[in-house]
């Protein structure tokens, strides 16, 4: 067992903090040798709607969020009302004590079908629909609670520090919140002075108040609460960990695999990526001057798409980051890319759809509309990463398929790795490798774009090259790049184009395509962010003795066949695991391999998937009690 | 190697109908870039799709022959990405404007340096002669079942509103007249845009050859009555020569008027020139500094394989 499962959550309105106080949480378990998992929920809105934050701490790797909640600490009614039978009975909860009174109507952010759910509930158990019933009905299941007036803190604060100006500063509950938390558990307090300074290091004055607070209320809470279940006093580092933010692994990633152009049109959540990148615009090169990306942002993602591809002629290693929208207005250019053979990737961070769908939160139910994505038949490979440290690497790889065998990539990530914050092994940029195919760094003689080759594929030549004068043109063309309506050409060219899928499966190694963790009578397929909540589920089952498999698919498109099929040969029972209605890898997997899904876990709240509720309904299919379609719900 | 017109040629079988204004178009371009001796290989025709869209085939320099109201998008992306290569953007006034507006405005914003030639005869010519968004209302040109119940739009006015810095129309039955804009066009320091008169025989039996050249004003008197005649001819001065914001908006506003100009009487020439504007690529080294020596193009990525960028301060600041 674990020595350490600790699950920390908290919640307030949109816009006060809630981030940054989980981002200060993270810093400071991580900086005391803990692994973390931590992911943000968040409304399509600015200001105002509920916002939450889990951060999951363990002295062993961790790949997932579970449903239990150890301590939840909040400074609003509503963050009470959405969570509290989530804590787990020996858990605790800290509260502002001044919310007490506050009744179900005072929240107007609470929705009428999540009220009717409540009232029913508190009714059940005889309780007014207050905070101070919701609390009663958690002290009747060994909840422990702490009551504190944040208000009182920061007026006793200000009194201590002669600042009469403290009083009122309600930005700063978070940092209470946080602060007061830490003091409970007897995390040290070293690292939580340290993690201020690193959150505000932009703004040395309300560091410095923060600090103030944090231990002051640090030190209330060492002083004031009683002893809870759970004390995280710090444990051995491990040499060569990071905290990163989801987007860091594919950022990162491009900086390295050398993509010097990326245009993008504003979509959560793909923007955060294209932002960070802009804020790392001038590169440190080894050995040379400065290099840079240069980051634009388009009227709109016809154009984000447009211009990667114009960058993509001149031999720039080029891209953009999307979401399903965004994506959706693409597919006419990516045929073009296609039938010109020009490398291009596409970073997909996925959404829940359809159309605006939910547009904040979590879904992978873009994976049939990519594999087909764009008018007619032409190649291009999609590709999907497991977890951020996965997509580092999986970055650079995205970018040598596209130049070698000179198609479109679509590199799919979620919003589940977007919003969430890991601790994983220090990247290693020496293990990103750059093949830029057939690229030409000079012509001699006469030049043809698309000749015709053994391997299919023609040396390539980069706009404003000497003596590399080509064509392109989204009409079928002639080697050369001009038009042409022949039909023996047109044959001879498409052959050529479709060509590279078979080339791709050829020569991408197979570990790159598909990943197995064990295959079992018991074995899961699944693809993308399901990864982390399905290894710690399988972990879960290992450990009551029960061995199921998983095969983690990668490359979606063109579908590795073979492979999946002898890696699953001595699979008696497939389960499908994703988060989308209608089973989307189950179908493609079904086309390509023959063979019939059993099972299917599937979750299209918009929430992420904990290791939780893949265990249980595992569990279930074991036991023979689950339905053909197992669905989850876990989460508010 | 002194470059001659011919150079700028291909042989690529040209299917324009006999008599269409594209070909006075295409060949004032290549007279241009001869005239400039610009190389071959550094420069990009880009194209949209059309009958004027099939332009980049017809050059024998790089040519990207793109997708239908895009033809902006591609080539910024190419010239920002090279910026030392020329860039000209062509395409028809449906592809401008119609289903390309919107690109239209946004690249006016940017004023990355090249220039857009627009052939606006009127119609959607590939596509057998609908409307395009530049014919005027109650205008019925030959394959309308019925008067046209749009507006036009006003690409001059549109181009100015917008922020390009060289504004221009040109008439594609006067070569030589247009061979100038482009040149002139090409030289401006930021975004140029040349609105081409471009008569369409097959489709606008309205704007015909004839009717620019005023052959129907000319029956009821025995003058000339051309109905183009040209900026340069008149006291209209075009150029912004202190960026005093006065000067401007009285430069805009006389250009904005002009535009309107049109019947028996249609300015060619340039409306509207301002070189004060920062080009794009200046905006960026403000930033970057090195941004025109080291290009996204020129820049180095790798060395033997192994990548050259060196992100280890970032990642040690992740370190926990
Ligand atoms: C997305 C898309 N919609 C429609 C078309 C069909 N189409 C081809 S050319 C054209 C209009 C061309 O008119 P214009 O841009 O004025 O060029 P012209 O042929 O007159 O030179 C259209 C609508 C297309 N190619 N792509
Ligand atoms: S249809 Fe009109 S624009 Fe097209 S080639 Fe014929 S004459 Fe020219
Ligand atoms: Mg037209």
């Amino acid at each position: 067992m674990r020595s350490t499962d600790f699950t920390w959550l908290i919640g307030g309105p949109q816009g006060s903090g809630v981030e940054s106080g989980a981002n200060i949480f993270s810093k400071v378990c991580a900086q005391m040798g803990y692994q973390i998992f931590g992911k943000r929920e968040f409304y399509s809105n600015i200001k105002g709607e509920h916002s939450y934050f889990t951060v999951r701490v363990s002295d062993e790797n961790i790949h997932s969020n579970v449903n239990a909640v150890n301590l939840m600490v909040s400074f609003d009614a509503e963050t009470i009302f959405r969570h509290f039978d989530e804590i787990v009975s020996d858990g605790g909860i800290i509260y502002d004590s001044e919310l007490e009174n506050i009744d179900t109507d005072r929240v107007r952010t609470l929705d009428a079908p999540f009220k009717e759910r409540l009232h029913k509930f508190l009714k059940s158990k005889n309780k007014p629909f207050t905070i101070a019933g919701v609390l009663e009905t958690a002290k009747e299941n060994g909840i422990k609670l702490y009551p504190v007036s944040f208000k009182n803190l920061l007026t006793e604060l200000s009194e201590e520090l002669d600042n009469p100006r403290m009083r009122g500063l309600v930005r700063m509950y978070n940092v209470l919140g946080v602060s007061l938390s830490l003091g409970l558990i007897n995390m040290p307090s070293t690292s939580l002075v340290d993690s201020i300074d690193d959150i505000f290091s932009k703004k040395p004055k309300i560091a410095e108040m923060n600090k103030k607070a944090a231990i002051f209320s640090y030190n209330y809470a060492s002083n004031n609460f009683e002893n809870f279940s759970h004390n995280l006093t710090g444990i051995q580092k491990q040499p060569d960990t990071i905290l990163v933010q989801g987007h860091f692994g594919t950022s990162l990633g491009k900086m390295v695999s050398g993509c010097r152009f990326q245009s993008y049109y504003p979509i959560t959540p793909a923007s955060d990526e294209s932002v960070y990148l802009e804020s790392n615009e001038i590169l440190e090169i080894e050995n040379d001057r400065p290099g840079s990306t240069i980051v634009i942002q388009t009227e709109d993602e016809i154009s984000a798409i447009g211009m990667m591809i114009g960058a993509s002629l001149t031999g720039t290693r080029s891209s953009t980051s999307t979401s399903g929208p965004g994506f959706a207005l693409m597919t006419e250019a990516l045929g073009w890319a296609g039938i010109n053979e020009v490398p291009i990737v596409i970073t997909l961070y996925q959404r829940s759809g359809p159309s605006t769908g939910l547009p904040t939160r979590h879904g992978q139910d873009d994976l049939l509309f990519t594999v087909f994505a764009g008018c007619g038949d032409f190649p291009k490979i999609v590709y999907a990463s497991g977890d951020i440290e996965e997509s580092f690497y999986d970055t650079g790889n995205c970018f040598n398929y596209s130049d070698k065998y000179q198609i479109p990539v679509i590199h799919m990530m979620d919003k589940f790795l977007s919003s969430s914050v890991v601790t994983c092994k220090k990247f290693n940029p020496k293990k990103i490798s750059i093949d830029r195919g057939k690229l030409l760094d000079e012509v001699e003689g006469e030049y043809k774009r698309f000749a015709f080759t053994d391997d299919g594929l023609s040396p390539r030549s980069k706009l404003g090259m000497d003596n590399g004068v080509f064509w392109n043109t989204g009409d079928e063309s002639d080697e050369y790049g001009h038009i042409t309506e022949d039909p023996q050409i047109r044959i001879k060219m498409m052959d050529k184009r479709m060509s590279r899928l078979d080339l791709a499966l050829a020569s991408i190694p197979i570990i790159q395509q598909a990943v197995s963790f064990e295959v079992h009578d018991y074995t899961i397929i699944s693809w993308g962010s399901t990864k982390g909540p399905i290894l710690d589920a399988q972990d879960m089952l290992k450990k009551e003795g029960i061995d199921i498999g998983f095969v983690q698919i990668k490359l979606l498109h063109p579908f590795p066949t073979e492979y999946v099929k002898s890696l699953l040969q001595d699979a008696k029972v497939l389960i499908d695991i994703e988060a989308n209605h209608s089973g989307q890898l189950g179908k493609i997997f079904k086309q390509n391999i023959a063979r019939e899904i059993d099972y299917h876990i599937l979750k299209y709240t918009g929430r992420g998937m904990t290791s939780t509720e893949i265990y249980d309904s595992l569990k279930k299919i074991v036991q023979n009690k689950a339905a053909k379609r197992e669905i989850l719900s876990h989460g508010a | 190697m002194v470059l001659k017109l011919a150079d700028y040629k291909t042989d690529v079988h040209n299917d324009w109908c006999p008599g269409c204004g594209d070909f006075g178009i295409v060949n004032a371009l290549q007279m241009a870039l001869a005239e400039m001796g610009i190389e071959r290989d550094k420069a990009t025709i880009f194209s949209g799709i059309g009958c004027s869209g099939k332009t980049s085939h017809f050059i024998n320099t790089y040519g990207v022959h793109t997708l239908h109201g895009r033809v902006l998008t591609f080539a910024q992306g190419g010239k920002l990405a090279n910026p030392d290569m020329t860039v000209v953007a062509v395409g028809g006034d449906g592809d401008g404007l119609g289903i390309g507006a919107g690109h239209f405005v946004a690249a006016g914003r940017r004023n990355i340096d090249m220039t857009y030639i627009i052939f606006d005869n009127g119609v959607y010519g590939l596509t057998k002669g609908q409307a395009s968004p530049t014919l005027k209302l109650g205008e019925q040109t030959k394959s309308l079942p019925s008067p046209n119940t749009n507006s036009n739009v006003n690409p001059i006015g549109l181009a100015v509103a917008s922020g390009f810095t060289f504004v221009a129309r040109g008439y594609s039955y006067d070569v030589r007249h247009l061979k100038d804009l482009i040149v002139k066009a090409v030289k401006h320091k930021g975004l140029s845009f040349l609105d081409v008169l471009q008569p369409c025989p097959t489709y606008n039996d309205v704007n015909t050859r004839d009717w620019y050249a005023g052959v129907d004003l000319a029956q009821e008197s025995m003058e000339r009555h051309s109905r183009i005649y040209k900026l340069e001819d008149t006291k209209f001065d075009p150029t912004v020569n202190y960026a005093g914001e006065v000067e401007v908006n009285e430069k805009l506003s006389q250009a904005l008027i002009k535009s309107l100009e049109w019947g028996d009487k249609i300015p060619t020439g340039v409306f509207y020139q301002n070189e004060l504007v920062s080009p794009f690529s200046t905006r960026l080294t403000d930033k970057i500094p090195n941004y025109l020596e080291n290009p996204p193009a020129k820049q180095i990525i790798s060395n033997a394989g192994s990548p050259n960028t060196d992100i280890s301060k970032i990642l040690d600041s992740l370190d926990v």
